[in-house]
């Protein structure tokens, strides 16, 4: 076995390494819907996901759980997890239904989903399912794992606890049922928490609150979490550092001010200039659509993926995939246009040959 | 829940009077009536026919009376357990069905316990293996038991038993223990005799139970909840027999109330090959014969079966989907 690079002892949790996942099928090509992830979490600290459908951000979380289906493979990379800051383990390399692995699950990674409904089996009461959890991993009755779960299930807010766990999920409401399911992945105070559009079933006002009760949990827990969104406003709420997918390829991460004050990639850019603002009626403006569609993972260009559609796509744009270039402190892009002295000039990016001016786009 | 039974019984009473209207009214509806085929029979036998003796039989048995007094007449026996008198035997009707119809029972009992425990295994396998060599041997072996007639596997079964072992299948009971009261010996005696039809009756909804299984199963196998299960750590097939199986259940469980009606009038054909002595073979003789108070008892019982099967199964259900127990009325 290969030793792995120790990490950081307090700081860094989990650190994917170049992880790609293909999809395969008995007809068709091997489909890589994921090529190239690297990230970082740290404690404490929420790290954002955001891209647009089918651009690999839900895969590449359920890599970390191994919840992948039957015909997704993670084919190389490296998903070094420590939870304790010690030797770190490779998830990539555990069995999917290894006990090692189920170890990890719920216990010290936990998920919760977009869909509370569909998430929760609709025959079991949500005490049941969250009994179910804290006896999996701790070593307690079912008596003292109810009692947790009443307490979790007050912590979450909701109102009437006890009697609320011997609720159905079909008697309670989105906003409850999605605090259950909380209060369910927090059962085992994981270290690390992955919101997979959290918040996205539920209506704004619920949203907010939501957004609001993880917060508030995350400070009380220590855990970092891993959010996975297509709403920018959610991120500028919750997030800490961002990391923008494009059809399988993180573009560009960095702090959420960083990111969103001098966006670097041109996909980014063009993320922020279609968001619609508020403005009064003389100083509106059109609003800026990304031209073109999102190619299928099939079609990708050999190089950077957003090629097709970026309107400053230059020579090696469309062969060569473009490496992690710095962009300032812990912010990076996948961009020829940060490397090569002949790209062309394009306003608010830190290009080669051009002095660094902080940008004041926003 | 209490008000749930409270209705369901009443409505249960209500069918079971509609299934005894209708089932009067078929077993009235071919043209004639006992006498009118005991005539023939005896006439084709050679044999003169007093007509006084015919006339005073039609007044007895109240034939030429109007449809509506016959059948209350014969409801008003049936509240007081009386199910009339079988013209063809000559006996009391009670005293003709029980046996047979307990016969019946214990052997679509055994023959739906043997479906389940088969079946149910078999279909969550081949649905959580889907397409391996595994799903595709349990495909073709539904397929098969789904194709071949239950009576044709019966006689292929009797005479390989005969060729290989001398031994003839049949029957329920040896004859010495035909009337014997049940104790050890007899059970022992049934099961060795009960095996070969619980096996052919068993076949065919093995294969259909196998089939159903798999579909539900494979429906519920992509549902959310299953990736939540396994995101809590659970080990694979923990979760998958937890809850995707568990909410797959709930359609088969359903079908219970008509699966007895269904072997009884199915496993006609196998009883009479086989010899068994059930309630198959006994309805379908008193029907031929217009033998009607027999017939009506069947059918009425039969009726009677479904009812009780179609609320045992409400009751499950009801059980084990809280979405039933607790949804909207």
């Amino acid at each position: 076995m290969t030793p792995l690079t120790p990490m950081d002892a307090n700081e860094t949790l989990l650190r994917m390494e170049n992880v790609n996942i293909v999809f395969s099928s008995p007809d068709e090509a091997d489909i890589e819907a994921v090529r190239q992830v690297d990230f970082t979490l740290t404690r404490g600290k929420t790290l954002a996901l955001v891209g647009e459908s089918g651009c690999g951000k839900s895969v590449t979380a359920r890599a970390i759980l191994r919840l992948l289906d039957k015909n997704a493979r993670i084919d190389h990379g490296r998903i070094l997890f420590s939870a304790d800051g010690g030797e770190p383990t490779d998830i990539a390399a555990l069995g999917s239904d290894s006990k090692a692995m189920r170890s990890i699950r719920g216990n010290r990674i936990s998920m919760i989903f977009q869909e509370p409904m569909s998430s929760l089996s609709p025959v079991h009461t949500i005490g049941d399912q969250i009994d179910e959890m804290i006896m999996l991993h701790d070593d307690v009755e079912q008596k003292s794992a109810r009692e947790r779960t009443v307490e979790l299930l007050d912590q979450v807010g909701i109102p009437g606890p006890r009697q609320r766990a011997d609720s159905y999920p079909f008697q309670l409401s989105g906003g409850l049922r999605q605090r259950a399911m909380i209060a369910m992945a927090l059962a085992c105070k994981p270290d690390l928490l992955i919101a997979d559009e959290p918040t996205t079933a539920l209506d704004v006002t619920t949203q907010a609150q939501i957004l609001d009760l993880l917060r508030a949990l995350q400070a009380e827990y220590g855990m970092a979490m891993l959010f996975i969104t297509h709403d920018l406003g959610v991120v500028a709420e919750i997030a800490d550092e961002v990391a923008v997918m494009y059809l399988g390829d993180v573009v560009e991460q960095g702090n959420v001010f960083d990111v969103f004050r001098a966006p670097q990639h041109p996909y980014t850019r063009a993320l922020m200039s279609s968001i619609p603002r508020m403005t009064r009626r003389a100083q509106r403006e059109r609003l800026n659509p990304i031209q073109g569609n999102v190619p299928s993972p099939r079609n990708r260009p050999e190089g950077c993926a957003f090629t097709t559609r970026c309107p400053h796509a230059f020579a090696p744009c469309s062969s060569v995939h473009p490496g992690r270039t710095p962009a300032g402190e812990g912010h990076w892009a996948r961009c020829h246009l940060l490397t090569h002295e002949d790209a062309p000039r394009v306003e608010g990016i830190l290009q080669p040959g051009v002095p660094a001016i902080e940008g004041d786009r926003a | 829940m209490l008000s749930f039974l409270f209705r369901r019984l009443i409505a249960m009473v209500l069918t079971i009077w509609a299934v005894s209207f209708v089932a009067f009214a078929i077993i009235q509806l071919p043209p004639g009536d006992y006498l009118t085929s005991y005539m023939a029979s005896l006439s084709a036998a050679g044999d003169r026919i007093n007509p006084e003796t015919i006339a005073a039989l039609r007044e007895r048995y109240g034939l030429d009376d109007p449809y509506v007094i016959q059948y209350f007449k014969w409801i008003g026996g049936i509240v007081q357990g009386d199910f009339g008198e079988s013209f063809e035997w000559k006996a009391p009707v009670t005293d003709l069905i029980w046996g047979r119809l307990g016969n019946s029972i214990l052997l679509e009992g055994l023959a739906i316990l043997v479906m389940w425990l088969v079946a149910l295994p078999i279909g969550i396998y081949a649905a959580v293996r889907k397409y391996s060599l595994g799903d595709y041997l349990a495909t073709i072996g539904g397929f098969i038991g789904l194709a071949i007639p239950n009576f044709l596997f019966a006689l292929v079964l009797m005479y390989l038993w005969y060729v290989y072992f001398g031994q003839t299948l049949g029957g329920l009971f040896s004859p010495d223990l035909e009337g014997s009261p049940w104790n050890l010996e007899r059970i022992l005696d049934f099961l060795a005799h009960a095996w070969a039809p619980v096996l052919v009756l068993a076949t065919a909804g093995t294969a259909q139970l196998i089939r159903v299984m798999r579909a539900n199963l494979l429906d519920e196998l992509t549902k959310p909840y299953v990736v939540t299960a396994r995101s809590k750590g659970l080990p694979e097939w923990r979760a998958i027999l937890k809850y995707p199986v568990r909410v797959a259940l709930n359609p088969l469980v359903s079908t219970i109330g008509w699966l007895l009606p269904t072997l009884v009038s199915s496993s006609v054909v196998v009883s009479v090959v086989m010899n068994l002595p059930t309630a198959g073979p006994l309805l379908l003789k008193s029907l031929t014969t217009q033998d009607m108070y027999l017939a009506g008892a069947i059918i009425m019982l039969l009726g009677i079966l479904t009812v009780i099967g179609t609320l045992i199964s409400d009751l499950i259900l009801a059980w084990i989907d809280p979405r039933i127990r607790y949804g909207g009325r």
